[in-house]
């Protein structure tokens, strides 16, 4: 065969490739718009004036020093701050335009929709099938039990685990690994529906095969949900998340693409922390 | 907080400053050669020189990539080293563009000569000009410089054109100079790449400083797309 001539035939199309700064990052819906955000522990401001918006279905990483806010302002997302006493909010949170501090938004009802997975898994101390069906059951989401076995099941694919916990759904929980149980919580949490996930560093206690599982997971999950997850782990957020805030001082520095934040901040202070020149 | 990071880093650098020094030595060397039909010049260029460049090559692309397999760099660190990849790779190129000239050079000596040299000259001090400038511009993260470098490429082109004109009407009017006009216009050809790898070094360190991508006018095709 000669491939002078086969080359000559081909019409070759290569599309433009899409450069990472080309793309627009607020076109999107956004799920979580901060106005003006300012948080007390008593006297203490922890933010001020954080203005954000958190876009659908993407994943946003906040990254800062220790102390600089970014767990505070994740948990402000669904008012888990509200169990600290002497809190006070000022400034608006919306979800999905709803104002969360409204007199009229139940707490309770705002943490189903944006659930939260913390640093340290946390199950229940009860068996595997129990830590997932248990918010279910509150909440009666499940109209018997082959539906609620259903529910289990799915949550429990969905995070991941399934395929690991199948053929022990009784035994306890606590006999899970570190990073079986962080997905676990995952699966406990996708059982009540949310569509919005906060992860405070999901996997900074784990192995790194362990992290990685999460963040597979969670670059999975960000097809159906909305995940805003704080993580001192600079190449974890390069690596799973749409977007980057960073705090410092209870301030948001700048927020912008991962790829731009990373290889080009535009402020001083992002650089200086991601590229470990600080203080 | 002092970093072993930032140590390394300036070693890097200081090693890319001694590679272009060579270089910049080697493209010298090798047109003085040339100008002065000196064999010794020329035969320098290929014992001596290339093969420290080519070992330097090697060993710049080393430090670089440990460099971003350990330390795992970010933001400005991270485009100073793959600006210096880069340059790297450019650098090595002019070498072997020295030694193309150098071989031109070594040939041209054993034939008589056709003419006093001219706009070769002339050519060669605006290419080792740029090469110079792009240098100092990645030193001192010069942008200004750099797009200067840029700019001075098509000056680079019009001599070549230049020359190759000159040259073909010299062979038409006496086959005799074929051989010895070839060796002018390759060695014209040379330095036209020499200019061009020069551009790329200035093109990197407006990355490298900036963060800006101005090759193959990157920028506004971006911008047109986005409207």
């Amino acid at each position: 065969m000669s491939t002078g001539t086969t080359f000559s035939k081909l019409t070759i199309q290569i599309p433009l490739r899409t450069r990472t700064e080309e793309k627009k990052p607020m076109e999107v819906l956004s799920k979580v718009v901060a106005e003006n955000v300012d948080f007390y522990y008593g006297k203490n401001r922890a933010l001020s004036g954080i203005s954000m918006r958190v876009t659908e279905k993407h994943i946003t990483a906040l990254i800062g020093p220790s102390g600089c806010g970014k767990s505070t302002f994740l948990r402000s997302l669904n008012r888990m701050n509200d169990l600290v006493p002497g809190t006070r909010v000022t400034g608006k949170i919306y979800i999905d335009g709803q104002d969360i501090y409204a007199k009229s938004v139940d707490p309770i009802l705002l943490r189903r929709k944006v659930g939260m997975i913390f640093q340290k898994s946390n199950p229940f101390p009860k068996s595997i099938y129990e830590n997932v069906a248990y918010g279910v059951k509150i909440n009666s989401y499940a109209k018997n039990k082959a539906e609620l076995n259903e529910i289990v099941e799915k949550s429990l694919r969905d995070a991941a685990i399934w395929d690991e916990v199948k053929d022990r759904l009784d035994s306890s929980a606590l006999g899970l690994s570190g990073g079986q149980q962080q997905r676990l919580c995952i699966a406990r949490s996708l059982a009540v529906k949310p569509d919005t996930l906060l992860m405070d560093e999901p996997a900074s206690a784990l192995d790194p095969i362990s992290t990685a599982k999460i963040e597979e997971l969670i670059l999975e999950l960000k097809k159906r949900y909305t995940i805003i997850i704080v993580t001192h782990n600079m190449q974890q957020a390069a690596r799973v998340s749409d977007y980057t805030a960073f705090f410092f001082m209870g301030e948001l520095i700048e927020m912008d693409v991962t790829s731009k934040m990373f290889t080009n901040p535009s402020r001083k202070e992002t650089e200086d922390y991601i590229t470990g020149r600080f203080g | 907080m002092h970093r072993h990071f930032e140590d390394q880093l300036e070693e890097l650098k200081e090693r890319m400053l001694f590679m272009s020094s060579l270089v910049e030595k080697a493209i010298h060397t090798s047109l003085e050669g040339l100008n002065n039909r000196n064999e010794n010049l020329a035969t320098q260029v290929l014992v001596d020189m290339e093969p420290q460049i080519n070992e330097l090559h090697l060993e710049l692309d080393d430090r670089a990539l440990q460099l971003l397999a350990l330390q795992q760099p970010m933001a400005v660190d991270l485009r100073f080293i793959t600006a210096t990849m880069k340059i790297n790779s450019d650098l090595e190129r002019m070498g072997d563009q020295a030694v193309n000239i150098a071989q031109r050079a070594l040939s041209i000596v054993a034939q008589p000569a056709l003419k006093p040299l001219i706009d070769i000259p002339r050519m060669a001090d605006i290419a080792k000009g740029m090469v110079r400038d792009a240098l100092d511009a990645f030193v001192r993260r010069d942008t200004d410089l750099a797009r200067q470098v840029v700019l001075r490429d098509d000056e680079v082109d019009s001599y070549r054109d230049l020359i190759f004109r000159e040259l073909i009407a010299h062979m038409i009017r006496d086959p005799r100079h074929i051989l010895q006009a070839l060796d002018l216009i390759l060695v014209s050809r040379n330095l036209e790449r020499i200019a061009d790898h020069a551009t790329n070094i200035a093109e990197d360190v407006i990355y490298m400083v900036l963060g800006r991508d101005i090759r193959h006018h990157a920028e506004e095709k971006a911008l047109a797309s986005n409207e």
